[in-house]
């Protein structure tokens, strides 16, 4: 798309807020992306996207061509085959879906039709969350004018190929954004996780092969497809391909969100997008990927924001939206938030999860109120442990204690005084 | 019993997928959107329609947090309780909207015209803090922006 070379994701986001309209997609070179898959083979629009490093927008960062190439293909694979966009955007710290499905509709259903058409998909399925009421009437619009100009539906521009494209409204619940619980809900039950294997590839939704994908993730493929893999490295500072959208709240000056290079710093984010700390307040940490991920510090305000680079410092890109710890904000007070919200949406499913993060979430408050004893703190150490990667039936879990395990290391002074001060020192 | 109408947008939704149970959940959402909350007789009749047991289908309505097995008021407002909002101040938020309407989170003020309930982050963190009114997004939330936020709705 000759308008969006640098910014691809956001450059045709309007500033009045209302979403781009089909014509002015089109004309801005929008399904010009679906055309060109339509004229390659699924294996052709799966071996470019390999080849443009694209990874996951949703968490977990998993290389999305890879990810394609375990969907049994051809003349015996079972069908239908689905593919899910996840956009149960829950994350606390997370608002880059919604910007993207509110904002420019067109260009998430053209990387759905790419998406599907590479793994040879019949059905495809947004599973929205429930709160976002505008996303849901301006994609069910979208929808409508894809199928009409024949983006969507039988013989999709007269290629052979078909798919058809619902929108399925969630009714809450932080996990079915993990894509084995989002399966579940898909089909009606209550969202626990599913054991791996089977993967989703191969046997998913209604036990068919199925891939789940990130919005952000989608709305990549049109402008990869449109424009090659060379060109999508090109728009990285990293080895792996791709702008980010990079989304800070806390008490920065200009709280927002901003599509930039994957490999951008910290501090450029921060203090340049951002525009640094409000007056009176000093920069402490930041989650720089949504709730679950770990805490980063001051040490760590020139890595280069990328998936290798973030995780050598000892946490994740995770969503790329951050949320930003000040000094004048008590860091227990924000892990009790943090581990409340955990707790509550815990599913339930494993003992370890539902009672240790309910443990953790009272020591949390004891700490706020001075009910704290020293013992205390090696509870919590235990804890981050005890519901580490391997003792839980999901990836939430884990996810639930990285930041509280992060925050024991860089914040442990703090845990102390509330413990010897008997309270909080900042109420 | 169902309605004629609510009958209608149910069998729409089987049409989406291979499995009638499948869309129980959205079933559910359909009943609420025309009478505020699943009630018992609601949750009876739909799991008839949808060859399902009684049992079976609440097991599911009591795990998802949007569909309502109590009455609501005429609105529903959801005050935003997680990270972001938290920093930003959303347990004055909070105090203040129960101040204003005179009934602790949870409840439902006494001529029917609110529910307060919390919920987990609205995707709306760089202009927290935010809640949401009947599906409306409200944001960069203050003691005066709550005032003028509540009176639009009658
Ligand atoms: C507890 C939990 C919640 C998640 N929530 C979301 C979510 O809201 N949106 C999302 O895209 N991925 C979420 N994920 C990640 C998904 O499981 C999955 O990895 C992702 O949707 C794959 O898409 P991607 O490869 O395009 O990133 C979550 C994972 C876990 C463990
Ligand atoms: S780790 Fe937590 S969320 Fe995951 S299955 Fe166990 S109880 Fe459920
Ligand atoms: S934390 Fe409140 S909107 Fe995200």
């Amino acid at each position: 798309m000759q308008t969006t070379l640098e910014k691809p994701l956001t450059s045709r986001l309007r500033p009045d807020g209302e979403p781009t309209s089909v014509g002015e997609y089109e004309r801005a070179g929008g399904y010009r992306g679906l055309r060109a898959a339509l004229n390659m083979t699924p294996q052709e629009v799966t071996e470019l996207v390999t080849r443009s490093r694209l990874r996951g927008r949703g968490g977990a960062g998993f290389p999305t061509g890879m990810k394609w190439s375990f969907v049994p293909m051809g003349k015996d694979a079972p069908h239908p085959k689905y593919l899910v966009a996840n956009a149960d955007e829950m994350e606390p710290g997370t608002f880059k879906d919604r910007v993207l499905m509110e904002g420019d509709p067109h260009q998430f259903i053209e990387g759905m039709a790419i998406s599907a058409y590479a793994i040879e998909a019949d059905i495809a399925y947004i599973f929205l969350r429930g709160e976002y009421a505008l996303s849901a009437r301006r994609l069910s619009r979208a929808i409508a004018e894809a199928y009409e100009r024949r983006y969507l539906g039988r013989d999709i521009l007269g290629s052979g190929y078909s798919l058809e494209l619902y929108l399925h409204m969630s009714a809450g619940r932080y996990i079915c954004g993990e894509e084995t619980a989002l399966l579940n809900a898909l089909e009606g039950k209550r969202a626990h996780p599913r054991t791996k294997p089977p993967f989703p590839q191969v046997s998913g939704l209604f036990g068919k092969p199925t891939i789940v994908q990130n919005v952000e993730t989608l709305c990549n493929l049109p402008h990869i497809l449109a424009n090659g893999a060379d060109w999508f490295l090109g728009l990285s500072r990293t080895v792996d391909g791709g702008t980010k959208l990079f989304g800070v709240s806390g008490k920065v000056k200009r709280p927002g969100l901003w599509e930039l290079p994957l490999g951008v710093t910290l501090r450029q984010i921060l203090e340049e997008e951002a525009g640094g700390m409000r007056e009176g307040t000093r920069f402490r940490g930041v989650l720089p990927g949504g709730a679950s991920t770990d805490f980063l510090v001051e040490e760590h305000l020139d890595i280069p924001m990328d998936y290798t680079n973030v995780q050598k410092a000892g946490s994740r890109l995770g969503t790329g939206t951050m949320v930003v710890l000040d000094d004048k904000t008590c860091p227990v007070g924000m892990l009790w938030n943090l581990e409340h919200f955990f707790a509550q949406e815990s599913c339930g499913w494993c003992t370890p999860c539902w009672s240790g993060l309910g443990w953790t979430e009272k020591i949390l408050l004891a700490m706020e109120q001075g009910k704290a004893v020293q013992q205390d703190m090696e509870t919590l150490r235990f804890q981050t442990k005890f519901l580490a990667p391997g003792n839980t039936f999901c990836a939430f879990a884990p996810g639930a204690v990285e930041p509280l395990q992060s925050a024991l290391k860089y914040f442990a002074g703090d845990f102390q005084r509330h413990i010897e001060e008997k309270g909080c020192p900042w109420r | 019993m169902l309605s004629q109408e609510e009958r209608e947008e149910i069998e729409a939704e089987i049409a989406h997928y291979p499995a009638k149970r499948a869309v129980c959940i959205d079933a559910m959402l359909i009943v609420q959107r025309h009478r505020g909350w699943v009630s018992d007789e609601s949750l009876a009749s739909l799991a008839q329609f949808l060859d399902m047991s009684t049992a079976d289908l609440d097991g599911v309505a009591t795990f998802y947090n949007l569909i309502r097995r109590k009455p609501v008021g005429r609105h529903v407002a959801m005050i935003c309780d997680s990270v972001s909002c938290w920093i930003m101040g959303c347990d004055r938020i909070r105090d203040h909207v129960c101040f204003r309407l005179g009934v602790p989170m949870g409840a439902t003020t006494d001529d029917g015209r609110f529910t307060l309930l919390p919920i987990v982050c609205l995707g709306a963190c760089d202009h927290a803090p935010a809640m949401m009114v009947d599906g409306e997004l409200h944001t960069d939330l203050d003691e005066q922006r709550i005032d003028a936020v509540l009176q639009r709705y009658e």
